[in-house]
């Protein structure tokens, strides 16, 4: 009894997303499918769910062979999946996601529905007011409303593809719960991430997916280091800090007043010399942002001096702040960073020094093909943007900064990238250091924060909070730091 | 006062069957924006099938198959060589325009059958109600019906909840098992053949004859009502019954203000547009916060996906 696959294929264009995938699922487990971002896991769930056709390969349920050929057939036969983005109607109630696609007579009786949708979510231990739009639900409880359908509708097998992602850790905790509920009362449950943790403190056995091959297969608990070498097929050592001095100050500022919004931040001086790493910490939106964007010229600072290698950059634009060396890369990779519907190669040559007017393609083919090996970029020259995973979005970014930069602006360098990704970014920013670059970053992890800066600023309700010396703070009293508190 | 109301239902049942066809076709996902064009060679087809088998009904049927026909064309070639639905619609526009006038010269001037009147009995009997209502003709009554159906199959029935769904995010109505493109192709061929009855409307019964300019424009607004409407079938409705009140109201006016009579027959499309602005207007949508039961008519959200290829992988 159990949920098998046997040698799943399915490619888009040249990419093989899945390349023979074989596993067996044993009924009542809580198996985890890990991979870093673009394995080919989210692929390999939607054909399972039904909703892409393998190009070969052959499920089975219950040693019985399925036909799986649309979302209806899979949810027939009682496999249901929860998207790594919950697919519910926004501007619709609760109660109308609930019934949407459900079998029954044409003529929709809500009263009836609303009993269904309060036995069954009371039997989950979720509680739904039936009225309320979608929209006005978190990303967890937007959750809750799909394993409630999927479990009215007799599912036997439930996928959730990255659950964790956009839910806060109280919701986390809620949703692990669930999961493993679900299990005991003897569903398959498989849970998809590329977090290794999440993996290690919830699941009963593991299928490590990589290029679209399963590498490896086990009973938990295996050890961080065996999944991390599995997912990546190396082992990451970490870096020595390098103790190279600092150079003079790239960028400065004096007593800087900046307004954006409910952000005030008042009378800020700080510098940054070259080669020296400036982590700004705190709750999202507390102003770190706009630091950010006013050191890049997108935001002017209302009183005081901003200056970098001590040229006034005080009312400059954003072109004099490229000029002089100046390079800002948003959160957003793929709403400020990059333009969708636009190839790597025309992403290179957008910002390329060329200022001819006649492009020549060849040239810049051959350019983009050179910094995709360089950056190890997984597309081709006319990949569009949008169909890059985030950590090869990230490393595009990286490939566009031009190589005489003196001061680096980064928002959340690493947000929602694998170990794999994250460390390479790191690497990569870390070689601009050494040649003497400045980088100022924002991030809510942390460890990141500790490990890679060498000064670091703390926000809170909008203002500069605190500033540490890496060596004379640590991750406990950052935390406290972050949350408005100066350790007592 | 009765018979002006009368009048205003009359003159306005071509638009409201129109615009709950379009209603439908966008609420499904897909614009069919040919509708000047549609409507004007379906106003000349159905008058000149009419006219040369001496029947309304037959004109009707030419009329539904000549929309139904070029909703098809935008339908399937959105979703089979995922062609650009605005660019398609506009190119057919055109055609159908020019068709239209070009097929129809000869026809200029000619009377044809007409819709004849159908009072309903005991009902038009009904002091002030029946005269308003209930003494009218088949076109009418059909877009009464319009309205009435496609409210109850959108908000009280499976069929109506897929078919936003489909509009609204495909891919979440595909996942739940819903054909999504078979959905969208068929709605965009009966919002399509809706408006080729409307039109058959405008030269069988509003109007008697053929002439080039018998719709001008009214496709455009038709489009306008729907948007402003909200794609909510009452909404869209009430839109259309203002625009019927204004050109009704136009032309009472002509004879009061002979001056005027230039700028009254286009007063109606300014007025229109300010009227549907301060429907249109946030505080209306807020009252929708206080009453849940009248958030669907109130609210004015294009359906998400509206305009877009749905497309599998
Ligand atoms: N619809 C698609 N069209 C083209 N390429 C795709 C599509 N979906 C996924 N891919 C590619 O297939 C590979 C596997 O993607 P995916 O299954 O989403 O990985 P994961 O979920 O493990 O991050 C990636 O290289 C991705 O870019
Ligand atoms: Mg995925």
């Amino acid at each position: 009894m159990g949920l098998a696959t046997h040698d799943i294929r399915k490619h888009f264009g040249t990419i093989r997303a899945n390349d023979g995938i074989s596993f067996t699922i044993e009924s009542g487990s809580l198996h985890g499918i890990l991979g870093e971002n673009g394995a080919g896991k989210s692929t390999l769930m939607k054909i399972l769910s039904g909703f892409y056709e393998a190009d070969s390969g052959e499920v089975d349920l219950d040693g019985e062979t399925l036909d799986l050929r649309s979302p209806a057939d899979a949810i027939k036969v009682g496999i249901g999946m929860l998207h790594q983005d919950p697919l519910v109607f926004l501007p619709f109630t609760v109660l109308d996601n609930f019934v949407l696609g459900s079998p029954g007579p044409q003529r929709l009786d809500r009263s009836d529905a609303r009993a269904e949708l309060e036995r069954v979510s009371g039997e989950l231990g979720f509680r739904f007011d039936s009225e309320r739009l979608a929209r006005d639900l978190t990303v967890g409880e937007r959750q809750q409303l799909e394993i409630t359908r999927l479990m009215w509708l007799g599912a036997k097998v439930l996928i959730f593809d990255e659950p964790t992602t956009g839910i806060s850790a109280t919701q986390r905790d809620q949703l692990f719960l669930t999961l493993r509920s679900l299990a005991e009362n003897g569903l398959i449950v498989l849970f998809v991430s590329h977090k290794l943790e999440e993996v290690e403190e919830l699941c009963d056995s593991v299928t490590v997916i990589r290029q679209g091959k399963v590498v490896f297969e086990a009973a938990m608990p295996i050890t961080s280091e065996v999944l991390v070498e599995k997912m990546f097929g190396k082992v990451f050592v970490e870096e020595d800090r390098d103790p190279a001095p600092f150079g003079a100050p790239v960028l400065e500022l004096s007593r800087v007043t900046i307004e954006e919004g409910t952000t005030h931040i008042e009378d800020l001086s700080l510098s940054c010399a070259a080669g020296e790493v400036v982590g700004l910490a705190g709750l999202e939106g507390s102003g770190q942002r706009t630091l950010l964007r006013a050191c890049a010229g997108l935001l002017a600072p209302s009183s005081g001096l901003l200056s970098v290698d001590g040229n006034n950059l005080n009312k400059a634009s954003y072109r004099d702040h490229l000029a002089a060396g100046v390079h800002y890369l948003p959160a957003g990779r793929l709403e400020e960073g990059l333009v969708e519907g636009i190839s790597i190669a025309e992403h290179l040559v957008l910002t390329s020094e060329d200022t001819g007017f006649f492009i020549n393609w060849d040239a810049a083919d051959e350019a983009a093909r050179q910094e995709i090996d360089d950056y190890s970029i997984k597309g081709r020259p006319s990949s569009p943007a949008e169909a890059l995973s985030g950590g090869n979005q990230q490393r595009l970014l990286l490939a566009m900064i031009p190589d005489e930069v003196r001061l680096l602006l980064l928002e959340h360098p690493t947000r929602g990238l694998d170990v794999g990704s994250a460390a390479y970014v790191w690497q990569r920013l870390l070689e601009r250091r050494s040649d003497g670059t400045s980088i100022v970053f924002s991030s809510a992890d942390l460890d990141e924060l500790l490990r890679y800066s060498d000064r670091i600023v703390v926000f809170f309700a909008g203002d500069v909070f605190a500033m540490r010396n890496v060596g004379e703070t640590d991750g406990e009293e950052l935390g406290h730091l972050i949350g408005g508190k100066v350790r007592g | 006062m009765e018979a002006t109301l009368n009048s205003i239902i009359a003159a306005a049942a071509p638009l409201v069957i129109a615009t709950m066809g379009e209603t439908i076709t966008e609420k499904s996902g897909v614009v069919n924006l040919s509708l000047e064009g549609s409507l004007r060679l379906s106003a000349m087809t159905g008058f000149v099938v009419a006219f040369w088998v001496g029947h309304a009904l037959v004109g009707f049927g030419a009329a539904a198959i000549v929309g139904a026909a070029i909703a098809a064309i935008i339908a399937s070639t959105s979703i089979r060589l995922k062609l650009n639905q605005i660019a398609v619609g506009f190119v057919l526009t055109l055609l159908a325009a020019d068709l239209a006038s070009f097929l129809g010269d000869s026809f200029v001037g000619e009377r044809g059958p007409r819709v004849p009147a159908l009072p309903i009995p005991i009902l038009s009997d009904i002091p002030f109600v029946g005269k308003v209502f209930f003494d009218h003709d088949l076109v009418v009554y059909g877009s009464f019906l319009a309205i009435g159906v496609t409210w109850f199959v959108f908000y009280r029935t499976r069929a109506g909840l897929n078919l936003q769904g489909v509009g609204e995010r495909p891919e979440g109505a595909f996942a739940r098992g819903v054909k999504v493109n078979t959905l969208r192709f068929w709605y965009t061929v009966l919002g399509g053949a809706m408006v080729g009855i409307a039109g058959a409307a405008y030269s069988l019964d509003v109007k008697l004859g053929w002439r080039e300019t018998l719709t001008l424009n009214l496709g455009w607004i038709a489009l306008a009502i729907v948007i402003f409407g909200g794609w909510h079938p009452l909404r869209v409705a009430f839109g259309a019954y203002l625009f019927g009140a204004l050109q009704v109201l136009a032309f009472q006016l002509q004879d009061v203000f002979p001056g005027l009579a230039q700028v009254l027959p286009i007063a109606p499309f300014p007025l229109m547009i300010i009227a549907l602005v301060f429907v249109y207007s946030s505080g209306f949508r807020r009252i929708g916060d206080h009453f849940p039961r009248l958030r669907n008519l109130l609210g004015s959200e294009a359906p998400a996906a509206m305009g877009t290829v749905f497309e599998r992988e």
